[in-house]
């Protein structure tokens, strides 16, 4: 057949597809409702690759297959396009897909709090033993910042901050403490080293901050500020560290599959857990700015509402997310 | 061949080739995207300035949203382009030449953070000039490319003479040949074309009837005005 011919039989069914595709661009960008329109989508999109692998094969002009193959692209593009319903999706996965990723990659979870924790408890008790360790690790400047933010005795602390301020201080947590965990997973890539730098980089500075305080009397109004986010704070960071060592383990032992490839699924699976990273940071930095500075509750009614939160991350990873029990799913199929 | 485009192959069972945009074209877009959104972010400071501290916290958050997520927002509700994208003619599309999904966008975008160390992407431009893709870090990891989008409209052949039909059926590539000829002769000096034609003569000119005149560049343009009409 030539060209012309074939131009002319088909040309009226690449144009009725092409206005299809339009409509799918349209309907994606403001639901604007077609649907009905769209019947035979799939066999329009069908032949069009028939007719696009005939032109290649018949040598037909390079233009008419250009044309044809910038219309097979946005049909792909329309008709394999994975479903965006993120935000159906939040409800379940905070309450079912988080915790169970992170007991999925409970190996990577448990290595990323040791990374973190370990430094933090033997700095901290290095600096009970030697009190000028701090000085080596914090910055004096900082010290002295931190001394007076914490001082039980100051004048500050005695008035209330006022609601302007608290969220002032809620959007400064957002941008500094989300960035940090979206730096721990990122620097993962890096054969983990990024990862592990961050963790262990911010374990020293809590550890020898926390023995420091300690050193100088402060305890009441620091560890009461630090334990209610500190549940939702530590954890996040701890958790966006473990996504970014599956990061770089995929490439330092990526198993059956190529370097490219396992990359490619541990980003999948680690982004699940970046995504609950800043779930758990939202809340930590609206606790932190909204609860911890209080000066309206007690030290002791901070401890406690404190340890219940602890609680609460504790058994929302350990008991959220499990499957049904084995009994249920088998009278399933059982009868 | 020797050229920047990678083949996908669809479900229907047709290849699709897609020209991989390279380090220039990106490093072009990603300028132009921090102009944008130190852009915004002005225009978003002298606004909201007049909210005191509350506005202050609520700048923090726009920071925040602003410096992670712009790229993001943009590639999955954009076709795959944020602005700079979009003006340097280059696409974000996955792996697979599905269109980015919110997953990979956000990898790929988090990771810019590993790309930028250690100082100005000096790991993002070593993994772009070692992958043949042309992927940064981010890429590799979220599974995504960076492709120039399909121009369609090619530049017209402007001369008088008519098209001329080939005597022997033509494979694409050679079509392909004379067309991109045609198209560029008009950027070459005459001699230079006729130069770079005469290979051709031989083939072209069976029937010459003037000797002495060296149409060869002619005749091909011709050529691919009669291909270029079959369009």
């Amino acid at each position: 057949m030539r060209q012309e011919e074939f131009e002319e039989r088909y040309s009226e069914q690449w144009k009725n597809f092409e206005t299809q595709i339009n409509l799918v661009e349209a309907i994606k960008l403001n639901k604007s409702k077609g649907e009905n329109k769209l019947t035979d989508f799939a066999d329009n999109y069908r032949h069009l690759c028939y007719c696009l692998a005939l032109a290649r094969e018949r040598h037909y002009s390079p233009l008419l297959i250009n044309r044809l193959e910038a219309l097979a692209f946005r049909g792909h593009q329309s008709f394999y396009q994975k479903r965006l319903g993120i935000f159906q999706n939040i409800f379940h996965f905070i309450l079912h897909g988080f915790p169970r990723a992170v007991r999925e990659q409970a190996r990577f979870f448990w290595t990323a709090t040791g990374l973190f924790y370990l430094p933090l408890i033997v700095v901290f008790l290095l600096t009970l033993v030697f009190p000028d360790l701090i000085y080596m690790i914090v910055d004096p400047q900082m010290v002295s910042t931190m001394e007076s933010m914490y001082d039980p005795a100051a004048e500050r602390f005695g008035t209330e901050r006022s609601s302007d301020s608290d969220f002032y201080m809620f959007g400064h947590y957002i941008k500094n403490n989300i960035g940090i965990a979206f730096q721990t997973f990122a620097g993962g890539i890096l054969l983990t080293l990024g990862s592990q730098f961050f963790l262990l980089f911010n374990g020293f500075l809590f550890g020898a901050i926390a023995g420091h305080i300690h050193n100088i009397g402060y305890n009441e109004t620091f560890f009461s500020f630090v334990i209610g986010h500190g549940a939702f704070e530590l954890t996040g960071i701890v958790i966006s560290g473990a996504a970014g060592l599956m990061l770089g383990w995929a490439v330092l032992s990526p198993g059956v599959y190529t370097r490219k490839q396992a990359l490619v699924n541990a980003g999948r699976a680690a982004i699940q857990l970046v995504y609950g990273a800043i779930f758990l940071l939202l809340i930590a930095a609206f606790v932190e700015a909204f609860w911890s500075s209080t000066r309206m509750v007690s030290a002791e009614t901070k401890y406690w509402v404190g340890s219940a939160f602890w609680l609460i991350v504790v058994c929302y990873f350990t008991f959220l997310g499990r499957p049904r029990s084995v009994k249920k799913s088998g009278s399933k199929y059982g009868s | 061949m020797l050229d920047t485009t990678r083949e996908i192959e669809v479900p229907e069972g047709v290849e699709l080739s897609l020209a991989v945009a390279g380090l220039v074209s990106r490093s072009l877009a990603f300028m132009i995207d921090l102009m944008v959104r130190w852009a915004v972010l002005a225009a978003v400071a002298s606004i909201i300035g007049y909210l005191g501290t509350f506005g202050g916290g609520l700048f923090l958050i726009i920071v925040f949203v602003v410096e992670w997520f712009y790229p993001v927002l943009f590639e999955v509700f954009n076709h795959g382009q944020t602005i700079g994208k979009k003006s340097m003619g280059i696409m974000v599309i996955n792996d697979d030449g599905t269109p980015i999904d919110w997953s990979s966008s956000i990898v790929r975008n988090l990771l810019r953070f590993a790309d930028f160390l250690p100082a100005f992407f000096g790991f993002g431009v070593l993994s772009m000039l070692i992958n043949k893709d042309f992927k940064r870090l981010g890429d590799l990891a979220a599974g995504t490319l960076v492709v120039h989008k399909r121009k369609l409209n090619q530049p017209e052949l402007k001369f008088e003479e008519e098209g001329i039909a080939p005597k022997i059926p033509l494979t694409l590539a050679e079509q392909s040949a004379i067309i991109s000829f045609a198209e560029r002769s008009s950027l070459m000096s005459e001699s230079r074309a006729n130069e770079l034609a005469s290979y051709l003569r031989p083939w072209v000119d069976q029937d010459q009837t003037k000797p002495n005149v060296d149409n060869t560049a002619l005749s091909i343009k011709r050529l691919a005005k009669w291909l270029r009409g079959h369009q």
